[in-house]
């Protein structure tokens, strides 16, 4: 392109060039504000609230009171506990699986990428032979095998986030591996590894982070769905998704218990995804893919 | 002779995230029937910006553009975007610098040639393709209309950059701009590009607004040059003259590290100038050029040169012009 | 073209081959002894020796591997153990109803979601723009199994206009069947929609950049022509977001069936995983790896016949 203007050389800290240009963006504000209030609700809603397993079957299905905030579900638990409660399962599920994911993904992506030779076709073809497996098939053939826990949908989770991870920073190491200060390095008789962790990681931050931020919601709906359908979370723990599962049968006398954790699945969805939408304007602009 | 086009007192400016970028700050030339003008400076000096401004293709979105735009006379900037399209590629045309990702990769190239046609010479699409292939043989392709059928992709640059130009000339239009037409070619096929812009202007009587970094181009196939720094013209003249007596130190400066042989050599590399082009973010009333002179006294950061004539239409914003390389210059 | 296609089917038949022996392996980590399992906790050893003989376990496991590949392609992938049906008849019966359903979100998917990514970008910075992205990003974060909730609520339960669950077969009754559909269509199509239009709009964005878009301006081309030769780019990028999201749609396929009590091929993953039902689970995971892979082969011909250069291969 040769109409654009050249960018103009301004002398302000990357830090606070970086944070100006999210400040502009109302959505990724937004998005950042939603993420934090699920953090909140997630890490000090649990001590705030009463027992969410504490059952009070003489009030079920109570409205709202200054007894029950939200009111009660239809064992007569208190719903806010319960909400309080499944978000810290989604806040641990979403993270955990995402950062299961980069810890394995990151540096087969970083090495395949990097050394490319005999191993990086046989990676790619793995992932691509993970990805093909629609994940909830998989998840369901992985809840057979290893039984429904919190633990296995994190690991079922984690795996099915990973083929994108690799792929992600696989490329950033296909793009770095041609900078000259990688050469340079080279040239100094730096070990692969030095340079995997060296300058390859914090060169490809950036994008990792991005992708991190997409990858947690992921995490949090996968979590949700599979609770759902009962290979998750076990009731009488409370799940976001455990708690639509209880709520799809009182959807007549009490949709507001459908509501709310699916409101919450999406308000935390939405936050992550605005947040990542805002940081890859911001920390990646050439927008790759 | 009066002029086919006259850009007077253009400046653009685009808004970007980081604060407004002055591409174009003060831009005055004219451009004859005919004739083959070109326009010359280092990258970022505003010379595609200058020329993308004639048929107003820069992006629409964060762009102001000042000043005045004519066309025989007719007065460009203030169109209609609908009148615009009319003009493009009818009466002023143009080649960009990537053959590589200028055309359409998913269209063979006699349907992008014939579509230029149809919209401005109400041709079917048979007779547009069948002019398109004549266009093709204008342009030295051989094998004209197998090639018609191929994609860009199957195309080497020099033969892509030959149908942007058949695209181009297709419509007979009275300017045709040529937006560093040759820099991304293999030097070996340079000149028959050139050769079949000159060639072809010349016949159809097609004046040309050519820009370039390099003055080989400029020696060889120009009638007259602007050369450019910072957003301004600093010296205009014609070729003879600009190449026989040179006035601005930005001119010489330019022609430095171009030794007379470099022309037959086939190295056209830019003059090296220490220093860098200023940040096109402010204006200041000074000569732009002055911290990269030789020649700069307190004369030029005190005020900005006016372009003034010295000599049988030549031009030079400088308050110490001359060819003479003197002491340090 | 020739060499690209061979190119395609090879890898697909990696990944068959990597996919078929995790199946294999997967199935024999199952808890339990298939053998004590069939013959019961009070089998006597040669019982149980007869049996392993009978169904190939005494054999070295790669021997048991091609056993296994062999059964699979003559169709047989053993009987249910809930019903005592033939899996391979199960799923015939399920899985047109779930072929039927991800082709009706397809359809909601790309009858809303490409329109509304080229209007966004198109009208980029406008208000049709704000609404498309809106949309896209709710559509993006509202889990469909929610939405699914939330339209039974909404049509079935307040307004009476659908029926809230149950199915009825395209071939018994078509218009009943397709009012049955509806709402699973939508709720599983909305999600699809939401990526295409994303997708859309940024390739579409990506491409009206492109200097060959510059060079269709500098033609004097309206607008409209300058973004259809810019669509024409993009829809290959959209074709490989429909392969990559099949997975993704068959993924919602399970739960939207669930939601709904449709009696499809992921009802039935579900329900075999609740009742221990493993080679009803064999079975499905084979085929859909079976129908992935050929449908990611399809989208990339697609993708080859919308692209020139993967089509004619390039002599310059």
């Amino acid at each position: 392109m040769t109409a654009v203007a050249p960018v103009p050389v301004v002398m302000v800290g990357r830090a606070t060039r970086l944070r100006k240009r999210f400040l502009r963006r109302p959505m990724a504000v937004l998005g950042l504000v939603l993420v934090v209030l699920f953090l909140l609700l997630a890490i000090f809603g649990p001590l705030l609230t009463p027992d969410p397993l504490a059952q009070e079957l003489t009030s079920a299905f109570a409205s709202p009171s200054a007894h029950h905030l939200l009111g009660t579900d239809d064992l007569g638990r208190d719903e806010l506990a319960r909400l309080a409660a499944g978000a810290r399962v989604s806040l641990l599920a979403g993270v955990l699986s995402t950062a299961l994911a980069m810890v394995v993904g990151v540096p087969i992506g970083l090495a395949s990428g990097y050394f490319r030779g005999w191993i990086d076709p046989i990676v790619m073809r793995l992932n691509d032979a993970v990805l093909a497996f629609p994940f909830l098939i998989f998840a369901v053939g992985f809840a057979a095998i290893f039984g429904a826990s919190l633990r296995n949908v994190v690991i079922a989770l984690s795996i099915g986030l990973l083929p994108t991870i690799v792929r992600i920073a696989r490329g950033e190491a296909l793009v770095l591996r041609e900078q000259d200060f990688i050469g340079g390095a080279v040239a100094d008789g730096a070990r692969s590894r030095t340079i995997m962790f060296r300058y390859l990681l914090p060169n490809s931050l950036n994008t990792l982070i991005v992708q991190a931020t997409v990858a947690i919601p992921i995490g949090i709906i996968g979590e949700a769905v599979l609770s759902f359908l009962g290979l998750g979370v076990q009731p009488p723990n409370p799940s976001w998704g455990v708690m639509l599962t209880s709520a799809q049968q009182f959807l007549v006398q009490a949709p507001q218990l459908a509501i709310y954790p699916g409101a919450l699945i999406a308000i935390a969805t939405l936050g992550f995804n605005l947040l990542g939408d805002g940081l890859r304007d911001v920390l990646d602009p050439k927008d790759r893919r | 002779m009066s002029a086919l086009l006259e850009v007077d007192h253009l400046a653009v400016t685009f808004d970007t995230e980081d604060g407004p970028v002055l591409a174009v700050k003060d831009m005055s030339f004219t451009l004859n029937p005919g004739e083959i003008l070109a326009l010359v400076g280092e990258s970022g000096c505003g010379k595609s910006v200058t020329a993308m401004s004639i048929p107003a293709l820069l992006p629409t979105n964060g762009v102001t553009r000042r000043g005045a735009v004519r066309l025989s006379g007719r007065e460009l900037t203030t169109l209609a975007e609908r009148d615009l399209e009319a003009l493009r590629g009818k009466e002023i045309s143009v080649v960009f610098q990537e053959p590589m990702t200028s055309l359409n990769p998913a269209y063979t190239v006699g349907k992008q040639i014939a579509e230029v046609i149809q919209r401005h010479q109400g041709l079917n699409r048979r007779e547009a393709l069948d002019q398109a292939v004549e266009l093709l043989v204008k342009v030295g392709i051989p094998d004209a209309r197998r090639r018609c059928a191929s994609y860009p992709h199957q195309l080497s640059g020099g033969m892509r950059q030959r149908v942007m130009i058949a695209m181009a000339v297709a419509c007979d239009p009275k300017v045709l701009i040529a937006d560093e037409p040759t820099t991304a070619l293999d030097v070996t096929i340079q000149a028959g590009v050139l050769e079949v812009i000159r060639t072809l202007c010349r016949e159809l009587g097609t004046a040309v607004v050519l820009i370039t970094h390099d003055l080989g181009v400029v020696a060889e196939v120009a009638d007259r040059v602007v050369v450019m720094y910072a957003g301004r013209a600093v010296e205009q003249a014609s070729v003879r003259s600009l190449f026989a007596a040179p006035q601005h130190p930005y001119t010489l400066g330019l022609m430095g590290a171009l030794p007379a042989n470099a022309l037959r050599s086939g190295s056209r590399r830019l003059a090296e100038i220490p220093g860098l082009v200023p940040a096109p973010v402010d204006d200041p009333d000074e000569c732009q050029f002055a911290p990269r002179c030789g020649r700069a006294t307190s004369e030029c950061r005190a005020a900005r040169p006016q372009s003034r004539e010295i000599r049988d239409e030549h031009w030079v914003a400088c308050y110490h012009p001359g060819h003479e390389e003197d002491g340090d210059g | 073209m020739g060499v690209f296609i061979l190119r395609r089917v090879l890898s697909s038949v990696v990944v068959l081959f990597l996919c078929s022996v995790a199946v294999f392996i997967g199935v024999r980590a199952l808890p339990g002894d298939p053998a004590l399992n069939m013959a019961g906790e009070s089998a006597s050893p040669q019982v149980l020796a007869a049996i392993r003989h009978q169904f190939g376990l005494d054999k070295p496991v790669p021997v048991q591997y091609v056993d296994y590949v062999t059964q699979v392609a003559h169709g047989n992938f053993g009987i249910s153990t809930v019903d005592q049906i033939p899996v391979s008849e199960i799923l015939v019966q399920r899985i047109p109803v779930t072929l039927e359903l991800a082709f009706l979100a397809i359809v909601v998917g790309l009858l809303i979601g490409v329109p509304a990514g080229v209007v966004s970008a198109v009208r980029r910075g406008k208000l049709a723009d704000y609404v498309s992205n809106a949309f896209g990003l709710i559509g993006l974060s509202v889990p469909h199994f929610w939405l699914g909730l939330l339209a039974i609520w909404a049509f079935a339960v307040h307004l009476h206009w659908l029926p809230a669950s149950g199915f009825v077969g395209l071939a018994e009754d078509p218009v009943e069947n397709l009012r049955r559909m509806v709402l699973p269509a939508l709720v599983l199509g909305t999600g699809l929609s939401a990526v295409l239009m994303r997708q859309t709009r940024s390739s579409l964005l990506g491409q009206l950049s492109e200097d060959y878009v510059r060079t269709a301006r500098a033609k004097g081309l309206s607008h409209g022509a300058q973004v259809r030769h810019a669509l024409r780019n993009s829809l290959t990028t959209v074709t490989t977001v429909l392969g990559l999201q099949l997975g993704a749609l068959i993924s919602g396929a399970v739960v939207t069936e669930q939601i709904f009590v449709i009696p499809g091929f992921g009802k039935l993953t579900v329900d075999a995983v609740t009742q221990r039902n493993y080679p009803v689970i064999e079975g499905v995971i084979i085929v859909t790896v079976f129908g992935y892979v050929l449908a990611n082969l399809l989208v990339d011909l697609a993708y080859a016949w919308l692209n020139p250069r993967v089509r004619v291969a390039g002599a310059a």
